[in-house]
C-alpha cells in the first residue's frame, strides 16, 4: 500500500517536471546551506576548541609593556618591565600552581646545507608542564641546564621538517646565531594557536641560554612575559587582580600611571574566542534554516495548487472508495517526496559545497553524521508540516463537490 | 417470499443551497429496488436524476429522509463507512468515463483495489481479468487518451465491476457515444445483469430504457412514473 502510493506519488510529481524541479530547489538550496553551515561552523568550533586544548589550562599571561587597551602608549618589545624577580614574586602566590618566565625572539637556525628562520622561546621546564607539550623523542631540558645555561635546545615538528628532513634530529648539533646547541628532543606537534600561528615553528631553549647567547640586546634578567598557571579555573578573576597589585607595587607606578604591564586571563579569552564561535556557527545554521523555512513554504505553496488542479482526481478516488486518510497521505507523501528527494540533493550539495571550501578557503570543515541527521529529519518535518494543510484540504473535499469540480 | 431490497428510500428530500436561497431538487422519493433488478431512470434534464444517482451511490447525502442500501442505514455512516460502501458494494460508472488520465488502464481498473487494500500482485491480476472480459487484453499498458471513448467506458465499467459490487450505477453511461458504441456498452449491462448484478441506469433515450426490466420517470424532482416492463431476467 505504502509502496504503491510512493510510487503514485513520484509518478504524479513526474507529470509536471519544471514545476517539482523547482519546488524542489527551495528544499536543495535550504539543506545544502544547513549541511554547508554547519560543516564550517563545527570546523571552526572544533579548531578552536583544538587550540584551546593545546593552549593548556588556567592560564594567565602577563606580558611586559603598556596594555594596548589602555592608550596609545604601548610597549616597546625589549621593554624591562618584568624580571625574573616578578615572576619568582607571581610563584610565591597563593592561587598559583606553576610559572614559566619567557623571552622571546627570532634567529636563524642552520642545520648542515639547511637553514630555517623561526622564533626562539626561552623558558624553564615548568612551561612545558604548563602548555602540557611534551617531547616525542628525547628529554626536556632540566633545572641544572638552565643554572648552567647550557646550548641545548628542543625543537617543534616544522622545525625538524626543513631542518632535518630525514634524518633524527635528536643529538644534532645546529647553530642558532653563530652558537652551536644540541637538539635534546623534538617537540610533539601542537598545531595552531587560536589566533592563527604555527605553534611548531620554533625552537625552545633554557632561558639563562636565549638571554645571554641570543637575545643578546636585553637587558639582563628582563623578561618578555610571564606564563602563570591557577590552581583552579574558579578564582582566575582574582588572582588577575593580585598579580595587577603585586606588580604595581613591585614596579613602584604611582596611583595615577598606567601599568607597564597587562595581564591577560588567556582561559577567559579562549572561552570568549570559543562562545563568539558557537555564537557565530548558531547564526549560519539560523540563516540556513530560514532557506529551510523558504523551501517549505514553495512546497506548501505547490501542493495547494496541485490540490486544486487535481479537485477531479480527488473525486475520482473518493467515488472508487478512497477514504479521507489516503488522499490525506497521497498528498502527504508528494510533499514529502518532494522535500526528501530535495533534502538528498541539498546534503550532496552541501558536502561538494564544503569540500570546495576547505580546499580553496583552507578553512577546517567537519560533516557530522548528526548535521546530515538532522537536515532529514528537518526536511521531513518541513515535508510533513508544509504539506499537511494542502493534503488535509484535499482529503476533506466533499466527493460529488470534487467531482463536479472543473 | 419477496426478497429484503437491496436499495430501500423512504421520503427523500434533497435541498441545494444556492445564493438565492434553498431549493428543492428532489422532492418526498419513496423506492425500493430488489437485487437484481434492471432499472432505468429517464426524465428530463434537470428533473434531479443525477442527484438521486449521486445519493444512490453515496457519493452525497439527502437533506432529510432514509436511504437503506444493503441493509445499511446511510444517514448513519460516518465518511469512511461511506467510501468503504463506495468501495466494496456500488459500482459507479460516469457519462464522462472519469478516468485517471496519467494511469494506464490496468491502474484505473485496479484503483478501487488499492482503497480495498489487496495485495499488488492480486490486484493486478484481477484488473487484467477484466479488462481481458472487456476486449481490452491489448490496452494493459495504455492510457486513457490512447483509446477510443466506448473503450474508456469499458474500462470505466471494468472499473467499477472489479470489488465485485452488488450494484452497477450509471449515470448516463452512453451519452457521450455514438449509437453503435452505445449498444455495445448495453450489451455489457445486459450481460451483467444476467449474472446477477443490479443494474440502475440514467438516460435520455427510450431504446436504451428498453433493456431495463423497470423505468422509473422523474420530474421537477419526483418520481412520476414507475412500472415494470418486462420480467426481470433474475429473479431472485
Ligand atoms: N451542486 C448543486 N448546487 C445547486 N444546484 C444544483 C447542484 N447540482 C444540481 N443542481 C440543480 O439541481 C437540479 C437537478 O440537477 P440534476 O440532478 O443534475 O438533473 P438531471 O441529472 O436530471 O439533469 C438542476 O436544476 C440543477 O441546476
Ligand atoms: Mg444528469
Amino acid at each position: 500500500m505504502l509502496f504503491s502510493m510512493l510510487s503514485e506519488a513520484w509518478h504524479s510529481m513526474g507529470a509536471n517536471r519544471l514545476r517539482t524541479f523547482l519546488t524542489m530547489l527551495g528544499m536543495v538550496i535550504g539543506v545544502g546551506a544547513v549541511v554547508l553551515m554547519m560543516a564550517i561552523g563545527e570546523g571552526a568550533q572544533q579548531s578552536i576548541k583544538r587550540s584551546i586544548d593545546s593552549m593548556g589550562t588556567n592560564l594567565i599571561v602577563i606580558l611586559s609593556g603598556f596594555s594596548s587597551t589602555q592608550g596609545s602608549r604601548s610597549s616597546s618589545g625589549n621593554s624591562s618591565a618584568l624580571s625574573i624577580g616578578d615572576a619568582n614574586a607571581i610563584k610565591d602566590l597563593e592561587d598559583i600552581e606553576m610559572i614559566a618566565p619567557i623571552s622571546t625572539g627570532n634567529a636563524q637556525v642552520i642545520f648542515g646545507g639547511n637553514n630555517w628562520n623561526t622564533s626562539i622561546i626561552g623558558t624553564t621546564p615548568s612551561y612545558f608542564l604548563i602548555r602540557k607539550w611534551y617531547t616525542e623523542k628525547g628529554e626536556i631540558f632540566s633545572d641544572d641546564d638552565i643554572r648552567s645555561a647550557s646550548r641545548v635546545a628542543l625543537i617543534g615538528k616544522t622545525v625538524a621538517e626543513n631542518l632535518f628532513a630525514e634524518v633524527d634530529p635528536v643529538g644534532q648539533t645546529i647553530r642558532v646565531q653563530k652558537n652551536p646547541f644540541t637538539v635534546v628532543g623534538l617537540l610533539e606537534n601542537k598545531g595552531q594557536s587560536f589566533d592563527g600561528r604555527d605553534q611548531d615553528d620554533v625552537i625552545i631553549v633554557p632561558i639563562s641560554t636565549a638571554q645571554r647567547k641570543l637575545l643578546g640586546n636585553q637587558i639582563p634578567g628582563s623578561v618578555r612575559m610571564i606564563m602563570a598557571q591557577t590552581k583552579s579555573e574558579k578564582y582566575m578573576g582574582l588572582v588577575e587582580d593580585t598579580i595587577t597589585d603585586l606588580l604595581r607595587q613591585r614596579h613602584n607606578i604611582r596611583e595615577d600611571l598606567d601599568n607597564d604591564f597587562s595581564v591577560r586571563n588567556l582561559t577567559a579569552m579562549a572561552k570568549t574566542a570559543s562562545e563568539t564561535t558557537k555564537t557565530m556557527s548558531i547564526l549560519l545554521g539560523a540563516i540556513a534554516s530560514i532557506s529551510l523555512l523558504v523551501g517549505g513554504i514553495g512546497i506548501m505553496n505547490i501542493m495547494l495548487v496541485s490540490v486544486t488542479e487535481r479537485t477531479r482526481e480527488i473525486g475520482i478516488r473518493m467515488a472508487i472508495g478512497a477514504r479521507e486518510q489516503d488522499i490525506l497521505l497521497q498528498f502527504l507523501l508528494e510533499a514529502c517526496v518532494i522535500s526528501i528527494v530535495g533534502c538528498v540533493i541539498g546534503v550532496v550539495l552541501g558536502l561538494g559545497g564544503a569540500l570546495i571550501v576547505k580546499k580553496i578557503v583552507g578553512a577546517e570543515i567537519i560533516i557530522s553524521i548528526q548535521s546530515i541527521v538532522l537536515a532529514f529529519s528537518v526536511a521531513a518535518s518541513v515535508g510533513v508540516f508544509f504539506g499537511y494543510y494542502p493534503a488535509s484540504k484535499a482529503a476533506k473535499l466533499n466527493p460529488i463537490d470534487a467531482l463536479r469540480y472543473q | 417470499m419477496m426478497a429484503q431490497p437491496v436499495i430501500k428510500i423512504k421520503g427523500l428530500y434533497k435541498d441545494y443551497q444556492t445564493t438565492a436561497g434553498s431549493f428543492p431538487v428532489l422532492k418526498n422519493i419513496n423506492l425500493a429496488i430488489d437485487e437484481g433488478e434492471y432499472v432505468a431512470i429517464m426524465g428530463p434534464s434537470g428533473s434531479g436524476k443525477s442527484t438521486f444517482m449521486n445519493i444512490l451511490g453515496c457519493l452525497d447525502r439527502p437533506t432529510t429522509g432514509s436511504y437503506f442500501l444493503d441493509s445499511h442505514d446511510v444517514n448513519q455512516l460516518d465518511n469512511n463507512e461511506l467510501a468503504t460502501l463506495r468501495n466494496k458494494t456500488i459500482g459507479f460508472v460516469f457519462q464522462g468515463f472519469n478516468l485517471l488520465a496519467r494511469s494506464s488502464l490496468v491502474d484505473n481498473v485496479a484503483l478501487p483495489l488499492v482503497y480495498a487494500r489487496d495485495q499488488k500482485d492480486l490486484r493486478i491480476k484481477v484488473a487484467k481479468k477484466i479488462l481481458e472480459r472487456m476486449g481490452l487484453g491489448q490496452y494493459f499498458k495504455s492510457r486513457p487518451n490512447q483509446i477510443s471513448g466506448g473503450e474508456q467506458q469499458r474500462v470505466a465499467i471494468a472499473r467499477a465491476l472489479v470489488n465485485q459490487p452488488k450494484i452497477i450505477l450509471a449515470d448516463e453511461p452512453t451519452g457521450n457515444l455514438d449509437s453503435k458504441t452505445s449498444d455495445e456498452i448495453m450489451k455489457i449491462f445486459d450481460e451483467l445483469n444476467q449474472i446477477g448484478n443490479t443494474i440502475i441506469l440514467v438516460t435520455h433515450e427510450n431504446d436504451i430504457a428498453d433493456h431495463a426490466s423497470r423505468q422509473i420517470r422523474f420530474l421537477d424532482g419526483k418520481i412520476l412514473e414507475d412500472h415494470k416492463t418486462k420480467k426481470s431476467k433474475v429473479t431472485k
